[in-house]
């Protein structure tokens, strides 16, 4: 198949409407959406989840499955109609000339099939050539992506790869007949951020060598200002800005984009002086639009009358190029005002030490053979080594680390759901590591307690919201009748701001965010003291991350508690925590303030963290530092310094010390303490990875 | 692989062990022999003369040791007897008590000796074993293929009118045990009552000379019941595959239809039916006990029909021994087989 030449757009969408169409209703999932793509033009698509970005992407791969339809507009690609072509001609035209790249890489890999006769197939449909030419063409694909001994990559299982190579082979097999359009479909969300940074990169880099156009369609602003050179905001399923990266990020000209800005922690916000503004609302379901402007019931600058009468067109801005904005109001707005001040607060005062973990171990032993057990071959695998801290009353540390540190294990050994190999944890100096959560005494299981990450599957889909939360105060003996404890369930509610009318409502009638809220109201029914919050924040969208990280916040401050907050997501515990832990494969590399953390002398790993993670800000200078290579395994650690394998100063230190030695705990200021054999003067010499320029 | 299998042989072999030690005790109870001693012996019996008659035959002694000799790691009992004749478990009539050999059990090949065909357990065993297997290979042949395409047809395009015609054919062979679907064909294609007498009622000629003729309906009788159960399995196991993203992937590759269902969808469709379908074959020897009887095919059901109805203690054993060995050595090769088609699983 040849590819005919092409001047112009490669993918020009013209006002496309796409619908599903369910028993009960049409419900519009795209309307009136356009985007052209010039050839080697990266377009970045954002928005939040159910906007409608995946939908285009389907929509220009005419995959809409059984239900969905176009109902309007024209997707055409290098001046052809994809709408008119025969399922023959599609097939041509997808992994040849349109290919695309999946969030879940483990799901999109065909399990049952080696990776390179999943890779050659491309090329052997497409183009009809031989296998062992094919083969020679994934081999060098596969070392494009810069896969180490591609020979062996090609012959393994999806399985037996790491989440980054996995999408590494994504990569690769979206390139092997080097199409014209590339649709990333949040590409890296799966990924952890280091391997994000390097996969970025690798797209990136990539584009230009092969001169690919690209749609980039994510939820992160960091990512899209990183990879893209313009953008296109979608809100409710209407594109409601579209723009280039710097006018957009500049000079935005919708009020959602500016809201989208506000509620995501860039370098300046802070949790006391500056805090976050969460986007008041809820995102409307397709079939509960608002008429006239799909986000007016959400603006603050909505003007009754003129916003709700009828659908709005998008308008041209002029003196930028090609800049759009859905918005009548637009030239009214001042977009210059500065944030409205939002309530401040006195930054709180850690109290006295609630936890404290002294040299913390927990190992695993892993049979070598999962079947049938045998001690033969027994394998340790090192999840926590020597942890040592303190956590004070009304206190935030966040615990920071990717995939694989550790974390999750620290938390369960905290709960109790496991108990600790060695080292003792304090509860108000009482011994607590040893006592699994069936020993322990009421007091001691409401006191520490949890918000999950995801609360999707933390709450019982058949108990109505209120009698789960009736149920936290039952197991934790508050109340000494169903009334009382009916009544402190409603002061619950008010607790995490949910309407009362909620404690009657199933889970599955609540949106993400409120289901949170829900979990928070649960975890402090039995008025916790220790709360560890994995990463609960990350499964929901951006304009209601802030609200509930704003919740979370002031229930601290009325109660006094002690957050422990598990994240993977460096912007946000710079904006909320108080002190900071850096973990990699078990081990604590770094402990200090958020200030000390955050500048420099870093640990090396940390270094690297903060240069992986996206930051949308136009204004913002990073220092470029890639990982190479993926997180060992815990089970065969490397010797030494567990972060040797990946860091870039270990030539700075002499005579193989990292190879050789666990580096031990240097305090490089009160309180600030380093996992590192780098000398002081090295340490010294670090800059600054972040730096915000000078407006 | 082969530790694997060494130890998955170990376990079955201790399965074996204990499955046949229940049946042996459960067909040694006390009641068991006492109406083993009057059938042999004289329906008058008194309590005295059972006892006497029993102990002559060493049914008697303890449990363990009996097991112990029938398995053949024990030596066989020999007992002198009052009226001057030696018995012993090892000594066949008519063979001087100084030629038999010191251990008879299952172990030496000696499967007992059957009181209602008057013959040896194992020359019994390999005759209808032979038989029954010829039923069942023909039963698989039929059934497996059919079901499978059934079941592939049915899922790769879910809620389609295939799939809901095909959908409403497998729910309702299954849902038709043999004893009904048996005689109904009986009826319809063998007898005077529709006249259609296409086939024949009986495969008791099969057992010689078998021919679609005599040998069809008995085959269709178990094949469609397991068969139902297969599609219905493979199709919500294609149906789910089809769904997944990797399917999507091949799709957007510009994979066509075809080609996805051959070489991405089917290997893991068939990953969950497969253990199903070893499963179906202890399931069919169900089946084959009533088709047999029903048509008169004298294999193994029928067999032990037979020695189940008769108190046939010996056969009786042996019969279980067999049905424990089949279904052991299926759950073995399901287990073998889930490994070369699921690469996640591994075993080394």
């Amino acid at each position: 198949m040849t590819k005919p030449d092409h001047d112009g757009p490669i993918l020009e969408i013209e006002n496309l409407s796409i619908s599903f169409f369910t028993r009960l209703r049409e419900i519009p999932a795209v309307m009136d959406f356009s985007v052209t793509v010039q050839p080697g033009e990266a377009v970045g698509l954002v928005g939040e989840s159910g906007c409608g970005k995946s939908t285009v992407a389907l929509g220009v791969m005419q995959d809409l499955g059984v239900n969905g339809r176009v109902v309007g507009g024209s997707v055409k690609f290098k001046g052809r109609d994809l709408g008119q072509m025969s399922a023959a001609e599609l097939r041509d035209i997808r992994g040849n000339e349109i290919a695309m790249i999946y969030q879940e890489p483990m799901a999109s890999l065909n399990p049952a099939m080696k990776v390179g006769r999943q890779l050659i197939e491309v090329p052997m449909i497409h183009e009809g050539i031989s296998e062992s030419e094919a083969w020679k063409r994934a081999l060098e694909v596969v070392r494009d992506v810069k896969l180490p001994d591609p020979e062996r990559i090609l012959k393994s299982y999806p399985h037996q790869l790491s989440g980054g190579q996995q999408q590494r082979i994504v990569i690769a097999m979206a390139l092997m007949s080097k199409p014209s359009l590339l649709i990333l479909d949040e590409p890296t969300t799966a990924l952890d951020v280091t391997v994000e940074a390097a996969v970025v990169e690798l797209v990136k880099d990539l584009g230009k060598k092969y001169g690919t156009s690209m749609l980039f369609i994510s939820h992160n602003l960091g990512l899209v200002l990183e990879t893209c050179d313009r953008i296109c905001v979608m809100y409710s399923g209407e594109a409601v800005e579209t723009g280039s990266i710097k006018d957009v990020f500049d000079k935005m000209q919708h009020p959602y984009t500016q809201a989208l800005f506000r509620s995501i922690p860039l370098p300046g916000a802070d949790k006391n002086s500056r805090p976050l503004k969460a986007i008041p609302g809820n995102f409307p379901l397709p079939h509960e639009r608002p008429p006239g402007c799909n986000f007016g019931p959400r603006c603050d600058y909505f003007q009754a009358g003129l916003c709700d009468r009828g659908d709005i067109p998008m308008a041209r801005i002029d003196g930028d190029d090609r800049h759009f904005t859905r918005c009548l109001r637009y030239a009214d707005i001042d977009w210059h005002t500065p944030i409205e001040a939002m309530a401040q607060h006195e930054a709180t005062t850690p109290g006295k030490v609630v936890l404290k973990m002294e040299n913390l171990k927990k190992y695993y032993e892993v049979a070598a053979n999962a079947l049938f057990g045998g001690k033969v071959g027994a394998r340790v695998v090192k999840a926590n080594e020597t942890l040592s801290f303190e956590a004070r009353e009304s206190e935030t540390l966040a615990i920071v680390g990717e995939s694989g540190c550790g974390k999750s294990t620290f938390a369960k050994v905290l709960m109790g759901l496991e108990t600790a190999t060695e080292g003792q944890i304090l509860l108000d100096n009482r011994n607590i590591e040893q006592t699994p959560i069936e020993q322990r005494d009421t007091q001691t299981v409401a006191d520490i307690q949890m918000v999950f990450q995801n609360p999707f599957d933390t709450l019982n889909p058949s108990m109505t919201v209120g009698r789960q939360i009736m149920r936290a105060l039952e197991v934790f003996r508050i109340g000494n009748s169903d009334q009382e404890r009916h009544d402190e369930m409603m002061r619950l509610l008010d607790l995490v701001k949910l309407p009362r009318e909620f404690a009657e409502r199933m889970p599955r009638q609540l949106s993400g965010g409120q289901k949170q809220r829900v979990g928070i109201a649960r975890a402090f029914a039995g008025g916790a003291r220790i709360v560890v919050a994995d990463e609960p924040v990350s499964a929901l969208d951006v304009s209601v991350q802030a609200a509930v990280t704003d919740l979370l916040m002031e229930i601290q401050r009325k109660q006094k508690t002690t957050l422990l907050f598990i994240s993977h997501d460096l912007s946000i515990v710079r904006y909320l925590s108080d002190r900071v832990m850096v973990m990699y494969l078990g081990h604590v590399v770094e402990l200090g303030t958020t200030d000390q953390v955050f500048a420099p002398p870093y640990h090396p790993y940390t270094e690297a963290l903060l240069s992986a993670v996206p930051i949308a800000d136009t204004g913002v200078v990073k220092k470029h530092i890639v990982l190479e290579g993926d997180v060992p395994s815990a089970m065969n650690p490397p010797p030494g310094c567990p972060f040797q394998t990946r860091c870039r100063w270990k030539t700075e230190v002499p005579g193989n010390l990292c190879e050789r030695e666990v580096p031990p705990v240097r305090e490089l200021a009160p309180g600030h303490q380093v996992k590192c054999h780098l000398s002081q003067e090295m340490l010294d010499r670090m800059e600054p990875v972040i730096t915000v320029a000078a407006e | 692989m082969a530790m694997f299998i060494l130890r998955r042989v170990g376990i079955m072999i201790l399965t074996a062990l204990s499955l046949t030690f229940i049946v042996f005790f459960l067909t040694n109870l006390y009641p068991n022999l006492e109406k083993l001693a009057k059938t042999q012996g004289d329906f008058r019996m008194s309590d005295e003369e059972v006892a006497s008659y029993l102990n002559r035959n060493g049914y008697l002694q303890p449990m363990a040791v009996k097991y112990g000799q029938w398995i053949g790691v024990l030596p066989g009992f020999v007992i002198d007897d009052r009226d001057g004749v030696t018995r012993g478990h090892c000594i066949a009539p008519g063979t001087a008590p100084e030629d038999a050999p010191r251990f008879c059990g299952i172990l030496q090949g000696e499967w007992g000796h059957s009181t209602v065909f008057k013959e040896d357990v194992g020359k019994i065993l390999n005759d209808k074993l032979a038989l029954t297997g010829r039923l069942m290979l023909w039963v698989m042949l039929l059934m497996v293929p059919t079901a499978l395409v059934l079941g592939v047809l049915a899922g790769m395009r879910e809620g389609s009118r295939t799939d809901r015609t095909l959908s409403t054919v497998a729910i309702t062979t299954t849902a038709t045990p043999e004893y009904v679907s048996g005689v109904l064909f009986i009826a319809i294609f063998a007898s005077t009552a529709v006249g259609l007498k296409w086939f024949k009622g009986t495969a008791t000629g099969a057992m010689d000379q078998a021919t679609f003729e005599n040998f069809f309906l008995p085959v269709l009788t178990i094949a469609l019941y397991g068969m139902g159960y297969i599609a219905r399995m493979t199709r919500a196991s294609m149906a789910e595959v089809m769904t997944a993203q990797y399917i999507r992937t091949a799709r957007l590759k510009g994979v066509s239809f075809p080609n996805i269902v051959m070489k991405h969808a089917l290997r893991n469709a068939l990953i969950a039916p497969f253990t199903v379908i070893m499963l179906q074959f202890p399931w069919l020897l169900n089946g084959v006990v009533i088709v047999e009887t029903l048509f008169n095919y004298k294999g193994f059901g029928w067999t032990l029909v037979q020695a189940a109805g008769n108190n046939d203690i010996e056969l009786l054993l042996a019969v279980s021994v067999v049905s424990v060995v089949v279904v052991l050595v299926t759950q073995f090769i399901s287990d073998i087989g889930y490994v070369y088609l699921n690469p996640r699983i591994s075993v080394s």
